[in-house]
């Protein structure tokens, strides 16, 4: 069997693109070659910085003949179909027989499709593969056409037997395929040929390319260890440096070096990002002390002074870049110390969050009501939350993070300690920003909760306020996320809060639905002045929310009989509504979002339904307990058979309602009882409404599971027993209300009709 | 090719003109004018439009106001030197090529590491964008590489190759130098000496309080208005002269773009332009480059039928 060798060189491909066009590589020539016929025992994708290489074991020779039969028009049809027929299969009407059929004879076209040589099929699906790339950016380059993601200069393309080797004829805009490639560009420069993918591999790494970036990764990772580990030092890890050095070079050269004494005084975070953004260094790190002291470097070759010059080199633009981190955090430090967090906070007035959103000030001013509102909550000092709020972003105006935005938060906790913080601000200026994803850390101290909460609720509320949903896989602002967030750090520290309240507050204090109100109020003010009315003494616009309420219970007052009073209680309904309909529909966004949380619990999502149904559903902590309870209740014996001795009450219920037109809700008497076992159910069901309301009440709803389990027995025997459409109405009319009794105190503790099963 | 290290700065430049006049280039002046990098030359702007081949190369003063640091920093001036290649349509062989001219400036590429690392180009004020690399030597940035994919909102066809060289930077890299100001700039040995700091340190102050503090905003502001309504008068110029000649003014149409795009970087420094009227003079600029480029394939430089 044939092996097919691929390599499609280039100048170099960005190394954040290689992975993926390995893969893509992979797929569109093995789907093209199945597609046109032939079969391959594996593939083998891999690429270094200047060429895409596949290769393909056990590749058939050539594709299967296909034969297809199909029926025409009958041999007396009108000429104009027969032609058509002829059009379609491409054939001559003498290439056609004649076959009796039921309706007389007609005519059928046989097709052979005879089976093609590899060579032609691999030809074409790689000259495809190469003008239908899927790069995420391409280029055109001299006077050609082509689209690659940087130039290509060869292509190579070899099919190969224990019996020699051939080369695919193919040309492609001008590129004609060969056998031949290069080696390093500088260690080794010239072309040379191979005659298979062993060769091909043997050859490359004596001309010093290593062309398994996995190979590469591994080999760094071991040098870089084995260095540091001389030295008494340790690597920190970091896979996506990693992944991206090894699509920087052919030839890994670890090279390892210390950092000046001058900068070992800056946080660790600060040297760790300037060396990975600005330098693609790893940073090394002292175990003992934990300060990062060195650095890796990968070069992309071997030197005859063993890499001192690159090294030397490297050591100096590190030296340069961390002198302007020096100089930032000194400036940092000096201005924080000289003004505090809030004068470093002072320019974010002059930042757009969003245009329809506000300055990052106004955004600020908004996260600290809302955190002074949910400290109580969690536990925290009202003052003490709204400060941290008010500096949580003060960073963002710093040196350090203008440069670095990936350091947000961290520089704002090192700027709080120096600003003399020790009161969980810092903390808080760290961790608002958090949990960052589903595997992130959730805070746990009060005053971080309170301010990651607040500017969580505060970012969804103002796109909810302005409409600015995510619809599909668009969601720019990244509100999933936040919601995701807010989910996490309620449940995760047991928070009890009403979230429908918390929408409403953040918002009122959406500029959006501020400049409404403003824009009423100030539209009110006119009309009582072309009433007549003296409004001189009124402030005057625009108004933040707290200062409405004056201005409207002035309006009342001095309105008093007039027209306009209910025009103004109209349009504070208006605005309510809207903003209440905002906030039901947040708040829906956010079951949707537990769902797939919980789902990922093991909770099932018609559990969470029943409970979504309950009172009390924007406490998520509550809706949670609930859930679980009711999620291992139905994992018991007595769980499921009560949910089908419930839905059997409830459908007969149902049943009868609808026949009857009445709703059976009250007063089954247990004089009616004619059985025990009826009378059993009474006794049972007494019993269990007095444990429950309380269970309930006291949110034990294991407890109350518990007393619904009690049910069980006695629903199951009276179903047993009793006919409940007996003959006799009373009887009849007393069993239903019964049944509804169950129905009633079932639905106290959870929606069991969402319940599937 | 000389591999021995350069004693100056004017040595490197040298070297570099020498190199790609061997190279076949047009060796030209820079462009008279106040521009923020050498892309801005019309050899570059104009000539990566339309058909027809080009091949130049020039050092290009380049001014960006806000760099200024009174002649103190060791690596930022807001005056300084871009070398520039543009090669139309680009070689298939411009790596190796790039690659030689860093040897013919002694950059001894058997105990260097050089790299081509992904850089994307674009310029919003000149409506281009282009695919590349900035090119590390030992870790250390020396040059962008720019294959130009669209200028002035006009797709490239044939693609040029450009290249620029921070001509400080990489001076002092190749001279082992750390402060941009102890540079020699002339050959050490000469009779009269001179240094970066001998030539530049005194306009540096200069041209930083200025750029700073004491440009005239409003005289600025009337001369950005000015730059673009000519620039537009320009262009809609009838195409033929009073003598029936037809000659579209595409270069002092695009004089008054550069002017624009100068000024508005001086009251950018100034700091008297915020976050979102910053965009809007962009977009401004923009479109006078758009315009200028449009009237420029329109012309038989710009590979119109003559």
């Amino acid at each position: 069997m044939p092996e097919l060798l691929i390599e499609l060189f280039s100048e170099e491909i960005p190394a954040r693109m290689q992975a993926r066009a390995r893969e893509d590589l992979k797929k569109l020539v093995t789907d093209g070659l199945v597609n046109a016929g032939l079969t391959y025992a594996s593939a083998g994708a891999f690429s270094t910085p200047r060429r895409l290489i596949l290769a393909i074991e056990g590749l058939s020779g050539e594709s299967p003949t296909l034969r297809e039969e199909r029926k025409g028009p009958a041999a007396a049809a009108p000429a104009a179909a027969i032609e058509g027929f002829l059009r379609s299969t491409g054939l001559a009407r003498e290439q056609l027989e004649l076959r009796d059929d039921k309706k007389g004879q007609v005519y059928f076209a046989v097709i052979e499709r005879p089976g093609r040589p590899a060579a032609v099929i691999v030809a074409e699906v790689l000259e495809a593969a190469i003008r239908n790339f899927p790069w995420p950016k391409s280029m055109r380059w001299g006077p050609g056409t082509l689209r690659w993601v940087r130039p290509l200069h060869s292509i190579l393309c070899l099919l190969s037997t224990d019996t020699g080797a051939e080369v695919v004829p193919l040309n492609i805009d001008g590129i004609i395929a060969g056998n031949t490639t290069e080696g390093h560009p500088f260690m080794a420069p010239g072309r040379f040929a191979v005659a298979s993918f062993d060769d091909y591999s043997a050859k490359l790494r004596r001309a010093y390319v290593m062309l398994d970036s996995g190979e590469r990764e591994a080999m760094i990772w071991g040098g870089a260890g084995n260095l540091a580990f001389a030295k008494g030092l340790e690597v920190v890890p970091d896979a996506g440096l990693l992944t991206e050095v090894a699509g920087l070079v052919e030839w890994p050269v670890v090279l390892m070096g210390q950092i000046d004494d001058a900068f070992l005084g800056l946080p660790p975070e600060v040297l760790q990002t300037s060396m990975r953004e600005h330098q693609k260094f790893f940073s090394v790190k002292n175990p003992a002390s934990g300060r990062i002291e060195g650095f890796i470097t990968v070069a992309n070759r071997e030197t005859a002074d063993h890499g001192a010059t690159i090294l030397h080199g490297n050591q100096k633009v590190l030296s340069a870049r961390l002198s302007d981190a020096r100089f930032f955090w000194e400036n940092d430090l000096r201005h924080v110390k000289a003004e505090g967090l809030e004068g470093m906070a002072a320019g974010l007035a002059n930042v757009t969050f969003h245009n329809k959103l506000g300055s990052q000030l106004d955004r600020v001013k908004r996260i600290e009501a809302l955190a002074r509102e949910i400290a109580p909550l969690v536990g925290a000092a009202p003052d003490l939350a709204a400060e941290a709020a008010r500096v949580a972003k003060a960073d963002l105006q710093s040196a350090m993070v203008g440069e670095f935005p990936e350091l947000q938060g961290i520089m704002g906790r090192y700027y709080a300690e120096a600003a003399g913080h020790n009161d969980g601000v810092p903390e808080a200026c760290r961790e608002h920003y958090q949990p960052l994803g589903p595997s992130d850390a959730v805070p746990t101290a009060p005053v971080s909760i309170a301010v990651a909460l607040a500017d969580k609720i505060d970012t969804l509320t103002g796109f909810w306020a302005i409409d600015e949903k995510p619809t599909g896989s668009k969601d720019p602002f990244a509100l999933r996320r936040a919601a995701l967030g807010v989910i996490r750090l309620v449940l995760g520290n047991g928070v009890r809060v009403g979230l429908a309240a918390v929408f409403a507050k953040g918002m009122m204090g959406q500029r959006g639905i501020i400049d409404h109100l403003n824009g009423l109020l100030t539209g009110m003010m006119e009309q009582m002045q072309t009433a007549g009315l003296d409004i001189a003494a009124f402030p005057s616009g625009p108004f933040d929310y707290d200062e409405m309420k004056t201005v409207v219970s002035k309006i009342e007052r001095a309105s008093r009989g007039l027209e306009l009073l209910d025009k103004l209680a109209e349009a504070r309904e208006a605005v309510a509504d809207a903003m209440h309909l905002q906030a039901t529909d947040l708040l829906a966004f956010f079951h949707d979002r537990l769902k797939v949380y919980l789902k990922d619990q093991g909770i099932r999502h018609d559990v969470i339904d029943a409970c979504l149904a309950m009172p009390g559903n924007d406490d998520l902590t509550l809706l949670v307990k609930r859930a679980e309870a009711l999620a291992a209740f139905l994992k018991t014996d007595d769980g499921e058979n009560l949910l089908q001795g419930f839905k059997r009450a409830n459908n007969i219920l149902a049943q009868a309602e609808a026949k009857d037109g009445v709703e059976y809700s009250y007063g089954a008497d247990v004089k009616f009882a004619e059985t025990d076992v009826e009378r059993a159910l009474f006794a049972a069901l007494d019993t269990a409404e007095a444990a429950i309301a309380p269970a309930i009440e006291a949110e034990d709803f294991a407890a109350a599971m518990a007393a619904m389990a009690a049910l069980r027995a006695p629903i199951d025997g009276f179903f047993e027993a009793v006919q409940v459409n007996a003959e006799n109405a009373i009887l009849r009319r007393n069993r239903l209300n019964l049944l509804s009794r169950i129905r009633q105190i079932c639905l106290g503790v959870a929606d069991l009709t969402r319940v599937e099963g | 090719m000389p591999q021995t290290t350069p004693r100056s700065f004017q040595e490197i430049i040298l070297r570099l003109m020498t190199y790609w006049a061997s190279k076949g280039c047009a060796i030209l002046q820079p462009y008279d004018m106040e521009v923020g990098a050498g892309t801005f030359h019309p050899a570059t702007t104009l000539r990566a439009l339309g058909t027809r081949p080009w091949a130049a190369a020039y050092v290009q003063p380049s001014r960006r106001p806000t760099d200024g640091r009174y002649g103190e920093n060791p690596n930022r001036l807001q005056h300084y030197y871009q070398y520039q290649v543009l090669i139309k349509p680009s070689p298939p062989d411009l790596q190796a090529l790039y690659l030689g001219s860093l040897a013919a400036i002694g950059v001894d590429l058997a105990l260097h590491d050089v790299r081509f690392v992904e850089d994307d180009w674009e310029s919003p004020t000149l409506g281009a964008w282009g695919l590349g690399w900035e090119v590390w030597c030992d870790g250390m940035e020396v040059s962008q590489f720019t294959y130009f994919q669209q200028v002035g909102g006009h797709d490239c066809h044939p693609v040029a190759g450009e290249l620029t060289y921070g001509l400080e930077r990489l001076a002092m890299y190749v001279l082992g130098i750390d402060h941009v100001m102890d540079m020699p700039f002339n050959d050490p040995d000469a009779p009269i000496a001179l240094k970066y700091r001998d030539v530049f340190k005194q306009t540096e102050q200069e041209y930083s309080r200025w750029n700073f503090d004491q440009a005239d905003t409003a005289m600025l502001l009337q001369h950005f208005e000015d730059a673009e309504a000519e620039c537009a008068r320009i262009l809609a110029a009838p195409a033929e002269d009073s003598a029936g000649r037809r000659i579209i003014m595409a270069h002092p149409a695009y004089d008054q773009c550069i002017k624009a795009s100068h000024l508005f970087n001086l009251l950018d420094a100034r700091g008297v332009i915020s976050v979102t009227e910053r965009q809007a003079y962009i977009g401004r600029v923009r479109t006078l480059a758009k315009a200028c480029a449009d009237a420029f394939v329109q012309t038989e430089a710009g590979g119109a039928a003559a």
